[in-house]
């Protein structure tokens, strides 16, 4: 919503600046988005008259002309403009003017002849971003007085970004209302007489839908002159509010919509075949709008119509059929009540946003109709003349919006707000706002105004209170905290922890979008039923991702792509996936690494990250958890057949997936060296186990060695899981500590070196004894995985 | 008798003196003191003498001896306080050389920024709750006292599955699962990711906002004035001035949003504040009898305050960062400044 200061100060003029002003109204609710002078700062420049031209004698270009200004004499000013001519009025810049950009105006000579001034352009005069030639004033521009005056440029533009409870306020005359209050001044909306009839025909008007239109008036005005033309005021006020100037009775509608805040139609009246009815639409009706945009209705769309067909959208827009055009003589004005919810999604529906539905959307005033009717009638006589017709009317009470008394009790007052109010100044503050006060027992009865659709519980007008009162008036308080003792969950690590492991392992955490392209999550998750956005920002953004991975690989490759050869980063966050059907939301944490193990170093040689580097990142994870996976070899198809592990947690539930992405994938996105990638889910790795104490042996312990020879295709776990079975107590510790294929070990076998370490709680360990575990180790291993000790 | 006791030992000390290294010096007390030493000798031929001068010789050896031996003693002490001393000149290095090994990297500005006013508030005794970013409308909007074609549903730029299920334009539905689940006095911080549908310079379709409420008995205004007051100091470090503007929401009612003095120009007015002196946080208010009355709440019984803020925006003001898509550029250039 756009104002003009001036115009509202017409209205209710506080003695306040402009600055303060601005403030009061952000500091009611009403913030102020933008303040904006209506022209450049510019002085001596006055409406003046061209009374002759003559060719310059030394420049094809120029124009040596005698403009009158108001004074005796006629003034000499040299002029380049085309349209340049006798009897036009013209701004003209007098000797000493200063125009914007502090261009000052001076005696000078052109070419040999004196000029004493200038004339000037809509752009010399900042009013305008280019024009050409001079700007033309109107003929009755009267002459020699200020320009600013004429065209009443002391003002601003002040724009409002109202909330959509404040539909009051979308009006000059709702801002007035709003200003008086807070400047404690009275406020009274101006009476309009109505206009006596000068005939009596009328156009049959049938409301059907009364529940959606309990309000509707109609007046045909006859015989207006279509040749009249808008006069500058008019023009200049709906230009500061935001609107063009189109023809005079658009522009008066238009000029009480900014003015009341009542949307009014005008139809053309011959194209009218009455009765004209409001209705519901009818499936398959179709509508060519004023925007030229033609609509497929369905049922359920509100419509003004004739007898041939749908005349009008009600409330969002006119047809084009019926519109007022240049040779209009006969108009029929409407001016009607639609309630809020049966207007409100119809523009949208359509792709349409209007004056008109942005207002009755959030409600329009219910007793305006008959003062805007009047209004608009007077102001069409003012300047297009028409003799005007009795004012039908259909008005349905029962429809209306109820008001119903609002109670407001005086110790809520006290309680929500922190504050005191007193009998009269309740009154003076919910008068002022419109609406009608009762005293009752222990408060008051507040019956809120036709125009305020945001009053409907106690909670309402306290807020109305705050902020008249002003919310920086209320008092601060510390609240009261309940003293309550806090959780520490020991079953639980916390995400920060993790995130914090992941952050001292090198990895950069980022924070990628949750919709991702669909090729990308094809390409990195084939086969996941994911979901779609039906209305996306862009086709690169259109899925919701299965798997944090698609964003980790664009944030590398965005960051390969500035030089970046060395990236690890992390990110917490949801997937999104279809289970059974249903949405499925689930909180993982993901990771993604590529380049040397450390950062290029001096003192050691550079190393390609590998599977193992990787997987250290992750066992540290569960290590700060005190609990171990599995890794089982998996296929992914996105992954490297022969370097992925799916990860296990003890239940024997999948949490997670590790490895190196597939080497085609690595190519297709752009990658150049291996890159590698974790996934887990967050629950499971914040399980953390609480430890309970066993009692230390007070006996030495012993290490044994042992070197496997066994197949390719016997996993380290395996080995040790056969021997974890064997049950011994005394191994206390198993370890790998080389792995070795080549000379000596057959081809399709490798050698295992293990270290056990024993221990027993009541003795120290013989020879013997460790011998004996030793032998029924390594039998249960040569029974089960077919291994043999290496000699 | 062979070479005089005042000889040898005169020579002894001489090769001390001369050898250079611990293996060198130990040669020489071989020499002198092993099983076929001089020393040794001179001791064996002793047998030869009688009992008398025996005695004295003997004494004459043994002073030489341990002159001998204490000389032996010094010359080592020089020799391996000598080699130390080569062995620690030899080992020095360039301490300036970096360190070895992997290098810590960072946390992402957002959430830095999100665990201080997790702290701030939970210090305070807030609990910290999480909800699903796919919310269902009646979470969203419905039990928010935003119903079906209400223009603030239009203001939200709304992602849709279908016509029930959205991704969540703000943290808000949190409010809502935490009272159907559990019982007032409530003190919640929800944080987390929000989307919508919209994207340029200063509006990014993802973004994150931290939602606070409590309810309690006799919670009013003020308290939630004082909180806010508070909970800004704490962030910026510093005392900011803090100004409440009425405005509207469906679920708040009165409602209000809160405005910082610049944290910049300290209110004196400066580009990122548009010259105004104050900066837009967030919005905040008492919670609406109507979504009381969703969840079931007495609201006669029970009041309580909400506000919410963009996660973001508080970043870009604590660090001066100008830029809101560099949150999501995940450039490692932007993120590294932030450790």
């Amino acid at each position: 919503m756009q104002v003009s200061e001036a115009w509202l100060r017409e209205l209710v003029n506080p003695p306040v600046a402009t600055a303060e002003l601005v403030a009061q109204l952000t500091m009611a609710g009403l913030e102020v988005d933008a303040l904006t002078p209506v022209a450049a700062e510019f002085s001596g420049v006055v409406v003046g008259e061209v009374l002759s031209t003559i060719q310059h004698p030394n420049a094809d270009k120029l124009r040596v002309c005698q403009v009158n200004i108001g004074q005796a004499d006629p003034l000499q000013i040299v002029c380049g403009a085309s349209n340049v001519r006798p009897g036009l009025k013209i701004p003209a810049a007098l000797i000493g003017a200063v125009l914007p950009g502090n261009f000052k105006i001076k005696e000078s000579k052109l070419r040999g002849e004196l000029s004493f001034g200038m004339l000037c352009s809509e752009k010399e005069l900042g009013l305008a971003v280019s024009s050409e030639g001079l700007m033309e004033l109107p003929a009755d521009a009267p002459v020699g007085i200020d320009i600013r005056d004429y065209l009443m440029l002391n003002d601003n533009v002040i724009e409002l970004g109202l909330t959509p409870n404040r539909a009051d306020c979308l009006s000059v005359e709702g801002v007035a209302r709003e200003v008086a209050v807070l400047n404690n001044l009275s406020f009274q909306a101006p009476e309009f007489a109505a206009i006596e009839p000068q005939h009596q025909q009328t156009l049959e008007v049938k409301v059907e839908a009364t529940e959606a239109c309990p309000v509707y008036l109609g007046r045909l005005i006859k015989n207006i002159n279509p040749a009249a033309v808008t006069p500058l005021w008019m023009q200049e006020r709906l230009r500061r509010c935001g609107i063009r100037s189109l023809s005079p009775v658009v522009d008066v509608t238009n000029y009480v919509l900014i003015e009341l805040g009542q949307p009014l139609h005008a139809f053309d009246a011959d194209k009218l075949s009455a009765p004209i009815v409001v209705r519901r639409s009818r499936v398959g009706e179709s509508m060519a709008l004023l925007n030229d945009q033609t609509i497929e209705l369905d049922g359920d769309a509100l419509v003004i119509a004739d007898q041939q067909q749908a005349l009008a959208l009600a409330g969002v827009m006119g047809g084009k059929d019926s519109a007022v055009f240049g040779e209009t003589r006969d108009i029929f004005l409407e001016c009607a009540f639609f309630t809020p919810i049966d207007v409100a999604g119809k523009a949208r529906q359509f792709g349409l946003h209007t004056d008109s539905s942005h207002r009755f959307e959030r409600g329009v005033d219910f007793n305006l109709q008959r003062r805007a009717m009047e209004r608009a009638t007077q102001l069409i006589m003012e300047i297009a003349g028409g003799s005007p017709g009795p004012v039908q009317e259909s008005i349905v009470a029962a429809a209306l919006p109820a008001r119903a008394p609002v109670k407001l009790r005086s110790q809520r007052i006290t309680k929500v707000l922190g504050i005191q109010f007193g009998d009269d100044e309740v009154h003076k503050l919910f008068e002022g706002l419109g609406m009608q006060v009762q005293v009752v027992e222990n408060g008051w009865e507040i019956i809120p105004p036709g125009f305020r659709f945001d009053i409907a519980i106690e909670e309402d007008l306290l807020e109305e209170i705050g902020r008249i009162y002003g919310y920086n008036n209320l008092p601060s308080s510390n609240l009261l905290m309940r003293a309550e003792l806090g959780k520490a969950p020991e079953a639980q690590l916390s995400l920060a922890r993790l995130q914090d492991c992941l952050v001292d392992r090198g990895y950069q955490e980022a924070i990628t979008y949750s919709f991702v392209d669909e090729a990308m999550q094809n390409a990195v998750a084939p086969g996941e039923e994911f979901i779609r956005i039906q209305n996306p920002i862009s086709s690169e953004l259109a899925v919701m991702r299965t798997t944090l991975w698609c964003g980790l690989l664009n944030a590398a490759l965005y960051n390969i792509n500035r030089q970046q050869n060395r990236v690890r980063l992390f990110e917490a966050g949801l997937r999104f996936f279809y289970q059974d059907g249903q949405i499925q939301q689930r909180k993982m944490l993901s990771g993604l690494a590529l380049g040397t193990v450390n950062v290029e170093q001096w003192g050691e040689k550079s190393r390609k990250l590998d599977f193992f580097d990787m997987k250290a990142d992750v066992e540290a994870l569960f290590g700060l958890a005190g609990v171990s996976a599995d890794f089982v070899a998996f296929q992914h198809s996105a992954l490297h057949p022969g370097q992925t592990a799916q990860i296990k947690n003890q239940r024997g539930e999948i949490i997670g997936l590790l490895g190196m992405l597939h080497p085609t994938l690595e190519k297709q996105l752009g990658f150049d060296s291996p890159v590698y990638l974790f996934e887990l889910e967050q629950d499971a790795v914040l399980e953390r186990n609480v430890p309970i104490f066993s009692a230390l042996s007070k006996f030495p312990s012993v290490r044994r060695d042992m070197a496997l020879l066994v197949e390719e295709a016997v996993s380290a776990a395996a080995i040790t899981r056969v021997i974890e079975e064997c049950r011994e107590t005394a191994i206390r510790e198993i370890s790998i500590f080389d792995i070795y294929r080549g000379p000596g070990v057959a081809e399709g076998y490798k050698s295992v070196a293990l270290a056990l370490v024993l221990q027993d709680f009541a003795q120290t360990l013989t020879d013997t004894e460790i011998d004996a575990i030793f032998r029924q180790v390594l039998d249960t291993l040569a029974a089960k995985l077919n291994a043999k000790l290496r000699e | 008798m062979s070479a005089s006791i005042e000889d040898i030992v005169k020579q002894a000390l001489q090769e001390l003196a001369s050898a250079t290294d611990l293996s060198q010096l130990d040669q020489v007390r071989v020499n002198y003191l092993g099983k076929k030493g001089l020393f040794t000798q001179q001791m064996k031929e002793l047998g030869s003498l009688d009992p008398e001068q025996r005695r004295s010789a003997g004494q004459v050896i043994n002073d030489a001896k341990n002159t001998f031996q204490e000389a032996l003693e010094t010359r080592k002490a020089t020799l391996e306080s000598d080699e130390l001393a080569a062995r620690l000149a030899k080992e020095c290095i360039d301490v300036t050389l970096p360190g070895r090994g992997q290098t810590v990297s960072g946390l992402h500005p957002v959430t830095i920024t999100l665990r201080r006013i997790a702290k701030i508030f939970a210090d305070a005794g807030f609990n910290i709750v999480e909800g699903p970013e796919i919310e269902d409308d009646y979470h969203n909007f419905g039990a928010l006292n935003i119903p079906e074609h209400h223009p603030a549903r239009a203001m939200h730029d709304t992602f849709y599955f279908d016509a029930h299920t959205v991704l969540r334009t703000h943290t808000s539905p949190v409010q809502i699962r935490v009272m159907e689940s559990e019982k007032p006095p409530l003190k919640i911080i929800a944080p987390g990711r929000v989307y919508r549908c919209d994207s340029d310079m200063t509006h990014s379709p993802m973004f994150h906002q931290v939602e606070g409420f409590l309810v309690d008995t006799d919670v009013s205004f003020g308290d939630l004035k004082g909180v806010i007051f508070e909970f800004l100091r704490a962030f910026f470090e510093k005392e900011v001035n803090v100004r409440f503007r009425p405005s509207y929401f469906p679920f708040t009612e009165p409602s209000a949003e809160f405005d910082v003095s610049c944290v910049m120009c300290d209110g004196k007015g400066c580009r990122v504040c548009k010259q105004t002196g104050w900066l837009e946080v967030g919005g905040c208010g008492m919670i609406h009898p109507e979504v009381f009355k969703s969840v079931g709440i007495d609201n006669q019984v029970y009041s309580g305050f909400a506000f919410g803020t963009g996660v973001e925006r508080l970043a870009m003001m604590k660090y001066g960062i100008n830029d809101l898509r560099m949150f999501f550029d995940n450039d490692l250039k932007f993120l590294q400044q932030f450790r």
